[in-house]
């Protein structure tokens, strides 16, 4: 595991019209990580990763992605930094009129001219890589919410990207496919040393598999605190992490 | 990237080479697999220790290799594979924990028929049986112990009354207009062009003016209920209604039904008069006859039968039009596509009745003399 930034986030600002929802907030992903971000409802988790993936403009603040400054960047650039990310939005985001195959063929089928086959033959492994194999004709509609997730991260998989996001990928499912999710979850990023980005309440995942994090604080409008999730558990900076990362307990 | 392999006493080897990215070359893999199938195949060997970089064409390929070896009952030995290539390789050849389902028999012809039969069948029952609770539910409205909110059945009022009149009142002072000018090129060779005010009042009020109504309000009104409630059961707040005790059609049909059967009749009031105006705007402004003279003719050729005749259409429309869309609503998919399907049949099949119960009411007043 290098020490080398791969998102490198300064002075970042982000609002809704004049409602300011982080202000100034400043940190690394290095790369390899899997970085946790962390935080009460409603503390702009799910804002921040729109911002981190160029859904929504920052209002103030750069965010570098391997070295080329994301939100100065040109359009085609952008696309190009895009390429290389792959997201999990919460409830998979599979587009319905599709079959699985169709869903994660998509992304191959615009941005690589790789033949049919290969196409075909990417699927087939993409899901099985995800434990769908035998699923490629089903329709989104046809499978469960955990199948949705692991569908939804074969399309995110698909073109190999070096960082991917994740929404709270636990959200909705049982203790076994959420930890079935976490275990494909470092599977990926131990064997391709994929970066992952994870927004999630979910302890066990934290200390699982987290490797560096934030906490995000709503009063403060900012990080209170960063490091090793272990760690954090360990040398609490303050008590509301403590709370946190204990479920309350006094 | 090359790829070499080797067959040496029914033992294959390949061999890895070089920078395997975007592997997509298909003629050496159809040869490989050709060589795979060779009968009496004893062991498969892969030696990687020249592979540089690779990326998920190389998995693919790998994949591709191991899965038509278990085919025969063989599993390929590998040499000097990176670590995290061969993990990622178990992890996708882990056997799914689902069996695959594979139910995709072939039917008979004549089960196909069957399965069709059994289809139609409870489409049917499906259908009557909405409408007998559809029924039960204006029942218990009339008697007064329906659960019905009023701000929904005002929201709805509100949409398919005020706001269609534009709409409604343009398109049918078309139809008015349209209507006088046929009428005119057959009239005037008669010399009795005068009649286009009869032809346009008669045509408008019993029939054209609630026709026009109807297909405006299935492609406005009957659209909107089977999105709304199309989208209502995507997002689960059809199963959150019904698990809460509420009647489904107490709560979110009968708003919508009782409002468009209130309204249609009166849009077709509005429609009838905005087609008259259409008619005599050809009459007067190109036929040449007076604007009193054209009045005349007008209110000569209405009378209270036909108008009550077009009303009962308009009613007749009103509930067939909620009641396809509320209909495709209810039973709508769980996906974005479905509300599209949905929609599309609510409009078509409300169009379709319409036309349907058109021709049984004209056959039914033809036989009563009305
Ligand atoms: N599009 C938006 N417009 C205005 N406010 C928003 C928008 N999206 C989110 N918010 C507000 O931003 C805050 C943070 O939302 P979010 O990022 O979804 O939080 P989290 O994911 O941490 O629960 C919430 O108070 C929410 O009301
Ligand atoms: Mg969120």
């Amino acid at each position: 595991m290098t020490q080398q930034p791969v998102i490198n986030v300064r002075n970042l600002t982000i609002a809704y019209g004049d409602f300011v929802l982080l202000k100034n907030i400043a940190f690394q992903v290095r790369k390899g990580d899997i970085f946790v971000i962390m935080g009460g409802s409603g503390c702009g988790k799910s804002s921040l990763l729109r911002v981190l993936t160029g859904l929504t403009p920052a209002a103030s603040g750069s965010i570098t992605i391997d070295g080329i400054n994301f939100a100065a960047a040109t359009p085609e650039n952008k696309e190009k930094i895009m390429h290389r990310c792959g997201i999990l939005y919460q409830s998979g985001a599979l587009f319905s009129s599709m079959t699985l195959a169709e869903n994660i063929a998509l992304p191959l089928r615009q941005y690589t001219n790789y033949s049919d086959r290969l196409i075909r033959e990417l699927t087939e492994l993409k899901l099985a890589l995800v434990g769908l194999r035998g699923f490629g004709e089903f329709y989104p509609s046809e499978i469960s919410g955990g199948m949705k997730k692991r569908a939804g991260l074969a399309r995110a998989l698909a073109l190999d990207p070096e960082i991917v996001y994740f929404d709270e990928p636990s959200a909705g499912l049982d203790p076994i496919s959420s930890r079935l999710l976490d275990d494909l979850i470092l599977d990926i990023n131990q064997s391709l040393g994929t970066t992952i980005v994870l927004v999630t309440h979910e302890l066990a995942s934290i200390f699982n598999i987290g490797t560096d994090s934030i906490f995000l604080d709503a009063s403060l409008k900012g990080i209170s605190a960063t490091g090793n999730p272990k760690e954090l558990l360990k040398n609490p900076p303050n008590d509301q992490i403590r709370q946190f990362l204990t479920r309350g307990d006094k | 990237m090359q790829l070499t392999y080797n067959l040496n006493q029914k033992i294959l080897d390949i061999t890895l080479r070089g920078d395997g990215l975007h592997f997509d070359d298909n003629r050496t893999k159809d040869a490989l697999l050709l060589v795979l199938d060779t009968n009496g195949l004893t062991g498969i060997r892969i030696e990687a220790a020249e592979l540089g970089r690779w990326d998920s064409t190389i998995l693919a390929l790998l994949f591709d290799i191991a899965r038509s070896a278990s085919r025969r009952g063989l599993s390929p030995e590998y040499r000097n594979l990176p670590d995290n290539l061969s993990r990622l390789l178990k992890l996708a050849l882990t056997v799914n924990r689902k069996p695959d389902t594979g139910t995709d028999e072939k039917l008979s012809f004549l089960e196909k028929i069957g399965a069709k039969g059994i289809a139609v069948y409870a489409a049917l029952a499906k259908g009557l049986s909405f409408l007998r609770q559809t029924s039960a539910s204006v029942g218990r409205f009339l008697r007064g112990s329906a659960i019905m909110r009023h701000v929904d059945f005002l929201f709805a009022l509100e949409d398919c009354s005020y706001k269609a009149v534009g709409i409604v009142s343009l398109v049918s002072f078309m139809v008015g207009l349209i209507l006088a000018f046929v009428g005119a090129v057959q009239l005037k060779t008669f010399g009795a062009q005068i009649y286009v005010a009869s032809l346009v009042a008669i045509g408008m009020t019993r029939i054209m003016g609630a026709i026009m109504v109807g297909i405006i309000m299935a492609g406005r009104t009957g659209a909107s209920y089977a999105a709304t409630i199309g989208t209502m059961q995507v997002n689960e707040e059809i199963d959150a209604l019904k698990t809460m005790g509420f009647s489904i059609e107490d709560f979110l049909i009968l708003p919508r039904i009782t409002a468009l059967t209130l309204t249609i009749p009166l849009l077709t009031l509005l429609a009838d008069f905005m087609g008259i105006l259409g008619g005599a705007a050809v009459g007067v402004g190109m036929l040449g006859i007076s604007a009193a003279e054209y009045w005349h003719y007008s209110v000569d050729a209405l009378n209270m039968t036909n108008f009550l005749v077009g009303l009962f259409h308009g009613l007749v429309f009103g509930i067939i039009i909620s009641l396809c869309g509320c209909y495709y609503g209810v039973n709508c998919g769980r996906d974005a596509d479905s509300v599209g399907k949905a929609t599309t049949r609510a409009v078509v099949s409300a169009i379709v009745w319409m036309i349907v119960a058109t021709g049984f009411i004209t056959l039914i007043f033809e036989v009563l003399g009305i």
